[in-house]
């Protein structure tokens, strides 16, 4: 049985050094061995220095350039260095480490200063808006001849992705309304009744759900839903190649990819706003109720009496927009992915980050451009 | 190129009455083989019999039914968690989509291991590195590429300077030479040969490519209809009246 662990013997007299090593070593156990041989360096006097492997059995490869490496240094500072007889598999390993390892490389992730990442980053920014509009002119392409041929239409897609980003999105919208709803109410309801004003609770509600928060909060749930999913769905398929496929074989992926969610969104938008509507008017008429003793009755009477129906369409009128916006960014981030893992996950980040500050920015336009034409 | 010089009887891997269920989908129904060591051993077999998921098995990355396999001496079907961890340590695995961390250069890819495991200076694992790229005959301005900015033969050789760098006892190869033009796929079957007789490997290898099962392989099991149908040297193999090894071996002609 050879000793487990790897022995160094440095033995030093007059003008010869002999390094003799023993055992069985394993790139595990190499990093003393690796600390004595760093430190021997320095202390070897001799002119001549001799390596005395005989009682190695077998060499790992990092062994090899560990030796071939202090090899060199010490002819590289000027001694002679000689190897004594060695197994046939050893001398084999040796040799090869001495043949191949290149001492000198230098192994760095390439870096960039500051200046180099600024410019380069605004160039990458101008291409990649570049790159948008080309997307977005495709995509109106694609759009406004899709209604001169509207047997082209992939309708069955399309259904699917209505009810994937719609209907399946119902539920969370619903909920986040109605609760948004609830707070809102409640929050104002403790300040009116300082005023005894408790009935434009009403006034307060409609306004705020029907024109701001519903089509808001119905935005940003299906930007995180769909925006997301579209981005990566689509990014997947172009690292498979799928996307490439479907061009070889004459289908135009805007038409069977991009067109279907696109207008799945633009009619599941409104549908989802209608129902946030009511969700959020719900939950404010159950705090009227339960906090201001408002009969339902009562609140709707009077609902219908000063939420004029304009605030109702300003609201489902975004919709649309902010379907646009939602399909058209998750889309463009998904056919931006590379063909590496790490950009999946930056363009699905990016898709919704992009979409919900688009939706809002689309939302501030309208709000002054709405209040200017007097609605 | 074929040499049995390395080959001694003892045995590296052994695989007993595999079987494999995916649900109610049969696909291997009592696989038996062994891998001696030193040995390049192939697994072949038509396309979905089951190559890659025995392979797969060997490697830890997928359940099988029942049977055993015996790797380096531990049983893998009652590995425990610290004697996996070794064993992880003792082979290499390049896969057919090289799976390159995509975060890494090609360097920091082969270096990782050593990071991880050892305690060795950064200046002696950069030599290592060194040492591996160049042995697989990568340039050594390759290191400092991403994998997305080199070519489907560059990242084969970088993959297997990864699966080299902690001088494995076996090396598995899964189709290595698939995507590969025959001029790079040639050169990978002759550095394989040569590596497994410098550094004592072990290969077990999936393939389809017949050049390569040629020029490389000592020993292949065939898998066909669930179970090996054949095992052996390729004229051993070539004798075996089965479907699939007649029509397999007649396109050499």
């Amino acid at each position: 049985m050879t000793a487990r662990k790897v022995m160094l013997h440095i033995e030093e007299e007059s003008n010869t050094a002999t390094f003799k090593l023993q055992g069985t070593p394993t790139i595990q156990r190499l990093s003393s061995l690796e600390q004595k041989l760093a430190a021997s360096v320095d202390k070897v006097k001799a002119k001549n220095i001799v390596w005395d492997l005989s009682e190695l059995e077998s060499m790992d490869s990092a062994l090899a350039v560990l030796i071939a490496k202090h090899i060199k240094q010490a002819a590289d500072s000027g001694h002679h260095v000689t190897l004594n007889e060695m197994q046939d598999e050893v001398k084999k390993m040796l040799t090869m480490a001495q043949e191949h390892t290149h001492f000198n490389s230098v192994f760095e992730a390439p870096k960039e200063s500051i200046l180099q990442a600024i410019g380069a980053d605004i160039i990458d920014r101008w291409i990649k808006f570049g790159a948008f509009l080309g997307f977005f002119g495709q995509l109106s392409l694609t759009f406004f001849s899709s209604f001169y041929h509207l047997r082209h239409i992939r309708w069955k897609e399309m259904f699917f992705e209505a009810n994937e980003s719609g209907i399946k999105a119902l539920p969370i919208i619903v909920l986040t309304t109605f609760l948004t709803g609830v707070v809102v109410a409640y929050q104002s309801a403790a300040q009116l009744k300082l005023y005894g004003a408790n009935i434009f609770i009403v006034d307060m509600l409609g306004i705020s759900i029907l024109r701001e928060m519903a089509p808001m909060l119905a935005a940003i749930i299906v930007a995180g839903r769909s925006g997301s999913a579209y981005a990566a769905q689509i990014g997947v398929m172009k690292i498979t190649e799928e996307l490439d496929a479907m061009r070889t074989m004459g289908f135009d992926p805007y038409a069977f990819l991009v067109l279907p969610r696109m207008l799945a969104l633009i009619i599941m938008m409104p549908i989802l706003i209608f129902f946030a509507d009511i969700a959020g008017v719900v939950g404010g008429m159950l705090i009227a109720k339960i906090d201001l003793g408002l009969s339902p009755t009562l609140f709707l009477e009077r609902f219908v009496e000063v939420v004029s129906i304009k605030h109702f369409w300003v609201g489902m009128l975004k919709g649309p927009f902010f379907a646009i916006l939602i399909a058209s960014i998750g889309i463009y981030r998904g056919l931006q992915v590379k063909n590496d893992t790490q950009s999946i996950g930056f363009n699905t980040t990016k898709a919704v980050v992009e979409s919900i500050f688009a939706v809002i920015i689309c939302d501030a336009f309208f709000s002054i451009i709405f209040t200017n034409l007097g609605y | 190129m074929v040499s049995n010089v390395m080959s001694s009887d003892k045995k590296i891997i052994e695989i007993r009455d595999v079987v494999t269920k995916f649900g109610e989908n049969l696909v291997h129904d009592g696989i038996n083989l062994h891998v001696n060591e030193g040995e390049i051993y192939g697994l072949l077999g038509p396309s979905g019999c089951g190559k890659s998921v025995l392979m797969r098995e060997m490697i830890m990355l997928e359940n099988f039914h029942s049977g055993s396999i015996e790797l380096l001496g531990h049983k893998i079907e009652s590995i425990q968690s610290r004697a996996a961890q070794q064993l992880r340590m003792q082979w290499g695995v390049l896969f057919q989509s090289n799976a390159l961390f995509t975060s890494l250069t090609v360097a920091e890819n082969i270096a990782l291991a050593l990071q991880e495991y050892t305690k060795l200076s950064p200046e002696i694992i950069n030599d290592i590195v060194a040492f591996k790229i160049d042995i697989v005959g990568l340039k050594q301005s390759d290191g400092n590429l991403y994998p997305s900015q080199i070519s489907g033969g560059m990242k084969k050789k970088a993959a297997l300077a990864r699966a080299l760098v902690m001088d494995p006892k076996v090396l598995f190869l899964d189709e290595p030479t698939s995507g590969l033009d025959p001029i790079s796929a040639r050169e990978f079957d002759t550095l394989i040969v040569k590596l497994r007789d410098l550094l004592n490997l072990s290969v077990v290898m999936v393939s389809h490519d017949l050049t390569s099962i040629n020029n490389t392989l000592d020993r292949m099991g065939v898998i066909d209809n669930k179970k090996i149908v054949a095992q052996g040297t390729l004229e051993e193999v070539k004798t075996i009246k089965s479907p699939f090894i007649e029509r397999f071996f007649e396109m050499e002609h």
